[in-house]
């Protein structure tokens, strides 16, 4: 739309963000090759989640969403999180 | 145009998104869904799933990783290209995407077939005798990569179209919220991947 709302993000911005995103997949590749056991699983998930982060503000434009549009987002990220917490409390009290 | 018709394409524009946001958040919970019985089982058969996961081949896992990375680049950059009414270059962009979702389906393709060769495939007799921890593990990754694999389909032909509708200027600089909306749902083939990647491929 041409308005005053949208915004353009310029090709060499997504070009740093896709830089960005190849760097931390060839740590994680390089990090889980180390077999550090349960600490590998950590660490992939966690540069996995902010690869996720990324591609979702940048690519998808989330930034420059509104804020609506973003509380929902996350909010169904927290809740998502919830339910791994709450399913894995339940398997260890059984 | 009139300030009234730019003042309901706004409109229309922000509503279109919020409504693909709301598909695009129950898709996650249909793949969170998968990840919670990964995640268990898991937890229960971790020996197995070690095992299971050495099967797979993390170089073809990688550079899966790398095409679907750089095609969701492209499908941005499209948006970018579209937005400055540079229409042959969005149409290129789109048919780099297309082109590096066959790299990926090709790998995909060639990964399976191995695995049919080597008599695993759900249901087969092979996969029968395995561990209970590896039956899971291996159920759990052809239907994960299979669920991923018919969304890549869908995301080809989603942006396929989108070439059409530039071409007969339905998609233009003034009005591109059906690339937009297609473009998200390539990202989030691409997010579904970023988390399927190291929990398949890399954590043995």
């Amino acid at each position: 739309m041409k308005n005053g709302n949208t915004h353009i993000t310029s090709f060499t911005s997504h070009a740093i963000v896709l830089i960005v995103l190849l760097t931390l997949t060839f740590l994680s590749v390089s990090v889980t090759s180390y077999h550090l056991g349960a600490f590998s699983v950590t660490i992939a998930l966690a540069i996995a989640s902010v690869k996720v982060a990324t591609v979702i503000s940048n690519f998808m434009h989330v930034k420059h969403e509104s804020l609506f549009i973003k509380l929902m987002i996350s909010g169904v990220f927290v809740l998502y999180t919830l339910v791994i917490i709450i399913t894995f409390i339940d398997y260890h009290l059984r | 145009m009139s300030t009234h018709s730019i003042h309901s394409e706004q409109i229309e524009s922000e509503t279109g998104k919020l409504g693909m946001w709301i598909f695009l958040l129950t898709e996650l919970f249909l793949f969170g869904g998968l990840f919670l019985v990964y995640a268990v089982f898991r937890a229960q058969y971790s020996e197995a799933f070690h095992a299971g996961a050495q099967e797979l081949n993390a170089f073809i896992g990688t550079l899966n990783t790398v095409f679907l990375l750089v095609s969701s680049m492209t499908v941005a950059m499209a948006i970018t290209a579209i937005q400055k009414d540079k229409k042959n270059l969005a149409i290129f962009l789109i048919l780099i995407t297309l082109i590096l979702a066959g790299l990926f389906m090709m790998n995909k393709y060639f990964e399976w077939s191995h695995k049919f060769e080597l008599k695993l495939y759900p249901g087969s007799e092979v996969l029968k005798n395995l561990p209970r921890g590896e039956l899971l593990f291996f159920g759990l990754y052809f239907m994960m990569t299979g669920l991923h694999a018919i969304h890549v389909l869908i995301g080809m032909t989603l942006l396929a179209i989108n070439i059409f509708k530039i071409k007969n200027g339905e998609v233009s600089s003034n009005h591109y919220l059906h690339l937009e909306n297609s473009g998200l749902y390539w990202h989030l083939v691409d997010l579904i991947w970023i988390f399927l990647f190291p929990l398949l491929y890399l954590i043995t």
